[in-house]
């Protein structure tokens, strides 16, 4: 075969073009291949860990294929996280519902009911969500034992609904700048009041943001670190301070850890699978202006 | 015009709590930690007599602090830098009319799914360096020597030699500090910059896709009539007008490295010799292990100084911005 393609000399042009275009095509496909293997990698390793048995777990067969089904790995971890996996629902779930609702309310005012000096408060709340916030935690901590929330779900739970202020109002207020004025106009002109027009406008439009920002709301708080450290004592640890305690400590096996990282990352990553499309535009509208 | 003023009074009622809130636990509370950086608060005991900048004083004389301050800018530099190239990279290779697109785009974004304490922790297994008897990790997949290939554990810090050529002529100049550890590269940091760029590189690619989705293609096509080759399309075109993404891409990498505390405390919380130690771990060490709650204010303010000195021109510029369309 390749005798006869010397033969017949260099290809003309166009062909030749479409060979380079192929090949450009099969570089393509490989970069994005090894990519896509680097991104896995650390999956794989959870993967494969969790599902190893006790007796076949090694360090020395750590990329090794597990030989059967088994979660051995998978119930210790969870015997020990379990706790802590409720407490980062109980914490999660409500941070997320009520600034969505702040949010919303928020949105709904600095966009459609702009008053003088609306747009410099918008960027004065704005700041709050890029300060490091270690800049806050020692008043936090005493404002937290003033009032008895120290070392609670309860004291955590406000902390994330008043830092999630700034990110849920940018996000409600560049979708409803979206919406037409003219809509607004037309129904305060038939006598709709400022709930009248939130609840049969806004609200029936706003289905999607209220997606956008719980998902973005609800992964944030799940993967809080330095709030929950701080704030809250043993017994009310979110998964991520005790699966950075399992990890830290000698006494607990890497397959454990490895098993434990899993169980922490599976509710986030459910939501991304079942709903990236919104994930990801939480993403971009919390990072790009208006 | 009678009846909006009952509606304006409230939506500035409803608005109120929520002002209230983020005036005073962002600018009250940041106010208070600036309060308390500059009193005697270093026991248990609050004592909030002034001592001026003694606590700043203090800090930038402590060795670990200074350690501290070159591994954020050397996290930030490679970080940044890494997570730009690769996202920029990955969004130009998706932008071809691939094949599976939507799979290809959800498997280089799902880490930013994932908390840095996950990450943390696999990453933590995969960079160990394991022994010469057992290597594990990247080591044991790959065959690398783990005597060699240290990670994060390595204490080498790459610097200019100051018996080096030009370590003397930098020593002759005055600037002979330059060609010491604390103005070098550790080695242990950049493990550190493998785990952040897995975990943020597909959000730069995001945005970079977004931005490129919006370029018509006329613009290039007619570059490819001008005769432009591909690159130069790219480099010419293409790239200046995805400036405000890349812009924006840099900010939020920026903060987010300056302020890196989670990643570092589950992968290595000091590293030897605080090769991976950063601004946030020793804040919380300071203030929280060792009770010294004014000199961890400081350290608090310092990285505030830094994360505004990035957010602030950015927040007055997109709002110019969104007031001049």
């Amino acid at each position: 075969m390749s005798a006869t393609s010397i033969e017949l000399g260099p290809a003309p042009a166009h062909i030749r073009s479409t060979w380079f275009r192929r090949l450009g095509r099969v570089v393509l496909y490989a970069l994005l291949v090894l990519a896509a293997i680097y991104y896995l990698v650390p999956v794989y390793m959870l993967v494969v860990t969790s599902l190893k048995g006790v007796t076949e777990v090694s360090l020395a067969r750590m990329w090794a294929f597990p030989q059967g089904f088994n979660l051995g790995s998978f119930g210790e971890a969870w015997s020990k996280l379990a706790p802590n996996f409720i407490n980062s629902l109980l914490i999660a779930i409500p941070a997320a519902a009520i600034s969505s609702i702040l949010g919303s309310l928020n949105g709904y005012i600095l966009a459609k009911w702009k008053f003088r000096g609306a747009d410099l408060l918008f960027t004065l709340i704005l700041f709050g969500m890029f300060i490091p916030y270690q800049a806050v935690l020692v008043p936090l901590v005493q404002i937290a034992s003033t009032f008895g929330l120290y070392g609670t779900i309860p004291g955590l739970v406000i902390v994330h609904i008043i830092y999630g202020i700034p990110i849920t109002t940018l996000i409600f207020r560049n979708y409803y700048v979206g919406i037409p004025n003219e809509l607004i106009e037309s129904s305060r002109i038939d006598g709709a009041g400022f709930i009248a027009i939130y609840r049969s406008i806004l609200l029936p439009l706003s289905i999607p943001g209220f997606v956008v920002v719980l998902i973005w709301q609800f992964t944030s708080a799940w993967n809080d670190f330095l709030f929950a450290v701080t704030l809250t004592s043993q017994q009310n640890w979110p998964v991520t301070v005790a699966l950075n305690n399992l990890a830290g400590s000698f006494i607990v096996d890497w397959n454990v850890q490895m098993a434990g990282a899993l169980i922490a990352a599976l509710p986030t990553l459910l939501v991304y699978i079942l709903l990236g499309r919104y994930f990801v535009r939480g993403l971009l509208a919390g990072s790009l202006k208006g | 015009m009678k009846r909006p003023s009952f509606d304006r009074l409230l939506s500035i009622g409803l608005l109120t709590p929520s002002l209230i809130a983020v005036g005073v636990f962002v600018y009250g509370l940041i106010g208070w930690t600036a309060f308390i950086s500059t009193s005697k608060w270093n026991t248990l005991r609050p004592d909030y007599s002034s001592v001026g900048l003694a606590n700043f004083a203090s800090i930038f004389g402590n060795a670990r602090f200074q350690i501290d301050l070159r591994n954020t800018v050397v996290f930030t530099i490679f970080f940044v830098g890494g997570s730009l190239i690769v996202g920029l990279t990955l969004a130009n290779l998706i932008d071809r009319r691939i094949r599976a697109e939507g799979l290809f785009r959800s498997l280089f974004l799902f880490p930013m799914a994932i908390s840095f304490i996950v990450t943390g922790v696999v990453w933590k297994w995969l960079l160990s360096p394991g022994t010469a008897g057992q290597p594990v990790g990247f080591n044991q997949l790959l065959g690398l020597d783990p005597t060699t290939n240290r990670w994060f554990t390595d204490p080498t810090v790459v610097h200019i030699p100051a018996d080096s050529g030009v370590g003397t002529v930098l020593h002759d100049i005055g600037l002979g500090f330059l060609a010491s550890s604390n103005f070098g590269l550790p080695v242990a940091m950049l493990a550190i910059v493998i785990a952040a760029t897995w975990q943020m590189s597909g959000f730069v690619m995001a945005l970079y896709l977004a931005g490129l989705r919006g370029i018509p293609e006329e613009l290039r096509e007619a570059a490819r009539v001008d005769g432009a080759s591909e690159w130069s399309i790219f480099r010419h075109v293409i790239f200046p007008l995805l400036t405000p993404i890349t812009l924006s891409a840099v900010i939020i990498l920026g903060h987010i490295s300056l302020k890196i505390y989670d990643l570092t405390v589950a992968m290595s919380p000091n590293g030897p010799a605080f090769a991976t130690d950063v601004p946030a771990t020793f804040m919380w060490q300071t203030t929280f292990k060792d009770d010294n709650f004014a000199r961890g204010a400081a350290v608090a303010v310092v990285m505030l100084v830094l994360v505004a000195v990035l957010i602030v021109p950015y927040l007055v510029w997109s709002r110019r911005q969104e007031t001049s369309t």
